[in-house]
């Protein structure tokens, strides 16, 4: 039943007073039935801005070739993977969110698995236009597919980017089956209220013919948690595979197997940052205050903190393994991380990633709004950062010191990742003025059984535990949207 | 006779509407379907509807994806042309295993998620069969075929005992979408 009442411990997911079906649809659509406010305009312009520059040096690389980059003869690989590796990590808080939490119940995931999905997907595009970028000869993409060919051959299956390939292309059109499924029915609401006109046709066409009857819901449901049952260990495989690019070489510092999970749990650590830093604005600018809580913030900043703790451990690991294995070579890599020419960008990786996200076990901290965006920020710096420590530093001193070299980037490798981040963010202000940020029909799940209105007719009700009352009423004061007021009278 | 076609009862809240479904089953008035803006949980055990074999569906493509990324990996690489890497085997077991796993993965998605629109007729610019355009919004909505021999007034009277908020006679069945 929808009415099943909750145990008042939990927290709220849904705060205000008076909330109705009809206010959440009003508010979670007033960004997309309306003109998009100044805040919007500006940030779409100076997102476009980057996507232009993105555009030029995308298109440098693809004119003049792979020269345009700062690559040499001893460092191959350095911004572009580093950004490919990058991006796929941040998608993954998206599937993290709508699968894994799915399948553990969490409820607070109904009211952020949209934007963090829609965040998987474009960072997924942004990924993959590096891959294609890398190839130098982009046209030629297709020789990854195992096509019948002139030349009797098959593509190499033995390859770990081989690997990438499948693992990718499937991360990327499953999230979209998932995302888009459940996008059908909010799309259906936007087309119901919308007048006559191009803008219903259009939406119309995008929503499939929902019509919200018993059977379709049933089955939408039944899809909806066995996508989240085969997504799980989807996302756990894409980052593995990413991982086995450098795991499977003979490169030290690459060559171990703690990367896999190593990489996942940093993947994560940098989703759940970049869904903070968009969502935290996002909530401000579109007014989401009651849908995105304090609760859902502070849950957020707590699994940075687990996963930061998580990566940690795998940083002393290496370190450890690189001494134990007693190979010089290994033992020379992990010396040369942190004290070689490249100190600087191992040690801003170690206090970005290690030791910032230990801040949060401050609840002050953590449920700080001002503190959780610049802290995602530094976690993304910090995850940047680590990528480039594993690719550049372990490649620039290879087994022949004659041949070792500095990597510098050139201007069009900072263009395509600045212009990257550029391209992201215009993806994701179009998502927003276009498409409900907010999964409606999940939120409003959640109005009778989880919602501050529902608690607190089920405390002016009496017969609770008065210890468990107090608690509740604790909890809530870390709330922005809370109005403590009200529960002064109750004792 | 009248030209009533489907009788609605909107109700604003997800029990009322259990209630009345109740209401009118238990006076042997045939349901024609309920539109939420929110799947209902409990709903399908009340009113008769068998469990989503979906389920099956996104097994059998599954197995489909697995079996056949399966052999074309050893068409290709055992089969066909095998190639000596530093004399490992030709046939490497683990090689198998993520493009195995990627492709189950993949065709149950894609072969759930299609099955599920061909049942349900879902696709792109379908004419929505939509009785009221608030069943998408904020109402819980029940509606009942008026042809058969239940007198109008007591199936609207049932609905608003059970806290229906409004009740609608419609003579056509869907919302015109021109």
């Amino acid at each position: 039943m929808a009415s099943h009442s909750e145990s008042i411990i939990r927290e709220p997911l849904i705060t205000g007073k008076n909330i109705t079906y009809a206010q959440i649809t009003n508010e979670v659509l007033l960004p997309v039935e309306n003109k998009p406010n100044k805040a919007w305009w500006i940030g779409f312009v100076v997102a476009s801005l980057g996507a232009l520059l993105w555009v030029v040096s995308i298109s440098l690389t693809f004119w003049y070739g792979l020269g345009e980059w700062g690559l040499n003869k001893t460092v191959g690989w350095a911004w572009d993977i580093t950004g490919f590796v990058w991006w796929v990590g941040i998608g993954h808080a998206g599937t993290l969110i709508s699968a894994v939490l799915l399948l553990f119940r969490q409820n607070w995931r109904n009211s952020i698995n949209r934007s963090a999905e829609a965040m998987t997907i474009f960072a997924v595009i942004c990924a993959a236009t590096y891959i294609v970028a890398h190839m130098g000869r982009p046209w030629l993409a297709y020789f990854t597919l195992p096509l019948p060919n002139q030349y009797v051959l098959w593509v190499n299956w033995n390859s770990a980017l081989m690997m990438d390939v499948f693992a990718i292309s499937t991360y990327f059109s499953v999230s979209l089956v998932f995302w888009y499924t459940g996008l059908l029915p909010d799309i259906a609401t936007i087309r119901d209220r919308a007048v006559p006109g191009l803008r219903r046709r259009i939406y119309s066409i995008l929503s499939f013919g929902w019509s919200g009857s018993v059977k379709t819901w049933q089955r939408f449901e039944t899809v909806s948690l066995i996508l989240a049952g085969i997504s799980t260990p989807l996302v756990l495989s894409v980052h593995t595979i990413v991982s086995f690019d450098f795991a499977t070489s003979l490169e030290p510092g690459w060559h171990t197997t703690i990367f896999p999970p190593y990489f996942v749990a940093g993947a994560i650590f940098s989703g759940f940052a970049m869904v903070q830093t968009l969502l935290l604005v996002t909530r401000k600018v579109l007014g989401l205050e009651n849908y995105i809580t304090m609760f859902h913030i502070e849950s957020m900043n707590k699994i940075i903190t687990l996963t930061g703790s998580i990566v940690g451990v795998a940083y002393l690991t290496e370190f450890f393994i690189a001494w134990y294995s007693g190979v010089e070579y290994e033992q020379y890599a992990f010396i040369n991380r942190a004290t070689g020419p490249y100190w600087w960008a191992y040690w801003s990786m170690m206090s970005c990633n290690v030791i910032s996200p230990q801040l949060f076990w401050f609840k002050k901290l953590r449920t700080s709004i001002p503190f959780s965006w610049a802290l995602s920020i530094v976690v993304n710096i910090g995850m940047w950062f680590e990528r480039f420590v594993i690719i550049v530093t372990s490649l620039h001193r290879d087994y022949i010191p004659s041949s070792w070299v500095m990597f510098y980037p050139s201007w069009v490798d900072v263009g395509v990742f600045i212009g990257s981040i550029g391209l992201f963010f215009t993806m994701f202000l179009l998502f927003i003025r276009f498409l409900p940020s907010v999964a409606m029909a999940e939120v409003k799940l959640l109005l009778k059984s989880s919602s501050e209105q529902a608690k607190k007719k089920l405390i002016d009700h009496g017969h609770l535990d008065a210890e468990q009352v107090a608690d509740y009423k604790d909890a809530l004061k870390k709330y922005d949207s809370v109005d403590l007021a009200d529960y002064e009278t109750i004792k | 006779m009248s030209s009533t076609k489907f009788i609605l009862g909107h109700f604003d809240d997800p029990d009322d509407m259990m209630h009345g479904i109740e209401k009118l089953q238990k006076n042997s008035i045939p349901i024609y379907d309920v539109y939420s803006p929110m799947p209902i949980h409990g709903i399908e055990a009340k009113l008769g509807i068998k469990d989503s074999r979906l389920g099956y569906a996104a097994f059998c493509f599954g197995c489909l994806g697995a079996s056949v990324i399966f052999s074309i990996v050893y068409y290709t690489l055992v089969h066909d042309w095998p190639m000596n890497i530093g004399g490992k085997p030709n046939f490497p077991m683990p090689v198998f295993v993520p493009f195995t796993f990627e492709w189950t993965i993949l065709w149950t998605a894609f072969g759930m998620v299609f099955t599920f629109f061909a049942a349900t007729h879902l696709f792109p610019g379908r004419a929505p069969r939509v009785m009221d355009l608030r069943a998408t919004d904020d109402r819980f909505i029940i509606a009942v075929d008026a042809k058969g021999n239940i007198p109008h007034e007591d199936i609207t009277n049932l609905l608003k005992e059970a806290g229906a908020v409004e009740i609608k006679h419609n003579e056509r069945k869907y919302v015109s979408y021109e």
